[in-house]
């Protein structure tokens, strides 16, 4: 169920973004989700792609700092509330969400939300005894 | 091992005796053939028979770096042209290099001197030294060459440059001895890894570093990156070049000075008075046998103490602590006294930082800036922007705490600090640009 994620320090240098893009490009990776955390200075590049490994093995070697972080998909009801239910129960938990961003595609009626969590073992036993769909990594990577 | 017993192990009075008789004969040379000397000491008031014992010493004018770029090329030269079998030249960073002339008997010492360098680090006959000083103007590594040579040790003249390249002939030729900058062993020891080459197997045992200011912490990190045991060695091309002072690897504690050809002294850079062994100050040498350009009371710039006790290697000429910096790179930021190796120890200090820093220093309004960059790994880095906010935050806390400068932290990507052949550019100051 834990989705591999890409992160990828990033200084705050005009076309920095996009030699990432270019370079995961070159080597035919597909980039899935993607959120940029930033401060003034440095940013933090998330990804999810296709096939993280090789991803990881050419960023590497461009000299970028990468790291796998794990995370998971969530399905989440695309209707007013649908979000918040979950979060209330995470918190019922006390799992805390360190970041969280949304894929473009959606399944069905359904977003797909990507989330960091504190404890990502609590977060998954919490939300799946309670019905809330998580996707396999499966999924998330061929969607 | 000492390379020259009778010299290096001489009683304390025996030196004394042998400094002044030097100290005399050097200042009726200068005096009577360097016409700058003659008006210095004419100005003072002291003609060098007045100088009767090693304590009148402090009554003699200073020597600057500036006055040796004012007699560009040739004006403090005590021989006349035709003994002059070597010159070298100081990179100068702004305006005229500062040239030192070589006589025989000059190249002669030198390479006695470094000789005793060599054995004094731990080296000897046998040994495969590595010299990727750089040959040329620069004095490292000619003067490294020779002393290697007169060991008997088998030298291999890299200069500086072409990593990938010393590395293979490291590897190839068994280098057992290297000699360079600590900055570049570290840079070394980088692209080893990133060549697959484990640096720590290779049959390198020692490393002769110098030729730049480096804190004891950066010793250890390059003790371990490369599994040798690294040796400072001092030396300014005014005054020789390498091998006016080096550690024992008995002690690793002070860098001995040759104190059968120098003498130094310590004094407060404020007010010229000098201070009482022990005492932090900045390095005066004054040399007692050269003869192409001999140097009465020079300013090193370098600041360090001198002390006189008892080494348990045997030697008995005096140390120098490690210097804690050149007074030309101590930063005054908002009325501060900064000095470039005490921001190296904080980082140094600070789990999995990079020994890779740059200092930017500039101007906002009437306020100086400082701007500590530091480089990212994967070792620091986080996938949480609060914890590299927190990586900061502490970085700039524990150079708050320490020297009282607030300073702002920018993390980088790595290998974007550019890494240094020779000397690494630590600081770079723009409020000069607009003075
Ligand atoms: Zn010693």
């Amino acid at each position: 169920m834990k989705v591999e994620q890409i992160s990828i320090f990033i200084e705050n240098k005009s076309g920095r973004l996009a030699e990432v893009t270019g370079v995961l490009g070159k080597t035919g990776i597909n980039i899935r989700a993607l959120s940029l955390a930033d401060t003034s200075d440095f940013g933090i590049l998330r990804l999810i792609v296709d096939d993280s490994q090789k991803a990881l093995k050419v960023l590497r070697e461009q000299r970028f700092t990468v790291s796998i972080t794990e995370v998971i998909g969530i399905e989440v009801p695309d209707s007013p509330g649908g979000l918040t239910s979950i979060l209330q129960l995470l918190d019922q938990h006390n799992v805390n969400v360190e970041y969280m961003y949304a894929f473009a595609e959606r399944v069905g009626n359904n977003a797909i939300i990507i989330f960091r969590f504190d404890n990502v073992d609590e977060a998954i036993s919490a939300l799946s005894s309670h019905g809330v769909k998580i996707l396999p990594s499966e999924r998330i990577t061929s969607i | 091992m000492i390379w020259n017993d009778d010299f290096e192990t001489l009683p304390r009075e025996a030196i004394e005796s042998l400094q002044l008789k030097r100290l005399q004969q050097t200042l009726e040379k200068v005096y009577a053939t360097v016409p700058f000397y003659r008006d210095s000491f004419t100005k003072a008031g002291i003609k060098p028979a007045d100088i009767k014992s090693l304590n009148d010493l402090q009554n003699l004018p200073f020597t600057l770096k500036q006055d040796m770029r004012d007699s560009y090329p040739y004006g403090l030269f005590a021989a006349p042209l035709e003994q002059i079998v070597r010159i070298h030249a100081s990179s100068g960073t702004t305006g005229k290099p500062t040239v030192v002339g070589y006589t025989r008997r000059d190249i002669d010492n030198w390479t006695e001197l470094m000789a005793r360098s060599f054995v004094a680090a731990g080296t000897n006959q046998g040994d495969i030294i590595h010299n990727a000083y750089g040959y040329g103007l620069f004095t490292g590594g000619l003067g490294a060459h020779y002393g290697a040579e007169r060991v008997g040790a088998s030298v291999i003249p890299m200069s500086g440059g072409n990593t990938k390249k010393q590395l293979m002939i490291m590897q190839d030729f068994g280098s057992t001895v290297l000699t360079c900058t600590p900055s570049y062993s570290l840079y070394l020891a980088e692209v080893a890894a990133e060549e697959g080459i484990d640096i720590r197997k290779l049959k390198l045992k020692v490393g002769i570093l110098g030729a730049e200011p480096w804190s004891e912490k950066m010793r250890q990190e390059i003790e371990a990156k490369l599994n040798i045991k690294a040796i400072d060695i001092y030396g300014l091309s005014e005054i020789l070049g390498p091998g006016v002072g080096i550690e024992c690897i008995e002690a690793q504690n002070g860098l001995h000075i040759w104190e059968d050809h120098f003498i130094p002294e310590i004094i407060n850079p404020e007010t010229g008075e000098v201070l009482p062994d022990g005492e932090k100050g900045e390095l005066v040498i004054t040399t007692i046998t050269k003869e192409g350009i001999p140097l009465i009371r020079y300013r090193t710039r370098d600041i360090t103490r001198l002390f006189k006790e008892p080494c348990i290697c045997g030697r008995t000429h005096a140390r120098i602590e490690r210097l804690s910096g050149r007074s030309d790179d101590m930063l005054i930021i908002r009325g501060v006294n900064v000095f470039p190796s005490q921001i190296e120890s904080v980082l140094f200090n600070v789990d999995g930082v990079e020994p890779h820093y740059q200092l930017i220093v500039d101007r906002d309004g009437n306020l100086d800036t400082l701007e500590v960059q530091v480089e990212v790994n994967e070792q620091t880095f986080s996938d949480e922007i609060k914890v590299l906010q927190g990586l900061s935050n502490k970085i700039r806390k524990d150079i708050k705490d320490l020297l009282g400068v607030t300073c702002k932290i920018r993390l980088v990507e790595p290998k974007t600090i550019t890494r240094s052949e020779g000397k690494a550019k630590r600081v770079i100051d723009n409020r000069q640009q607009e003075s």
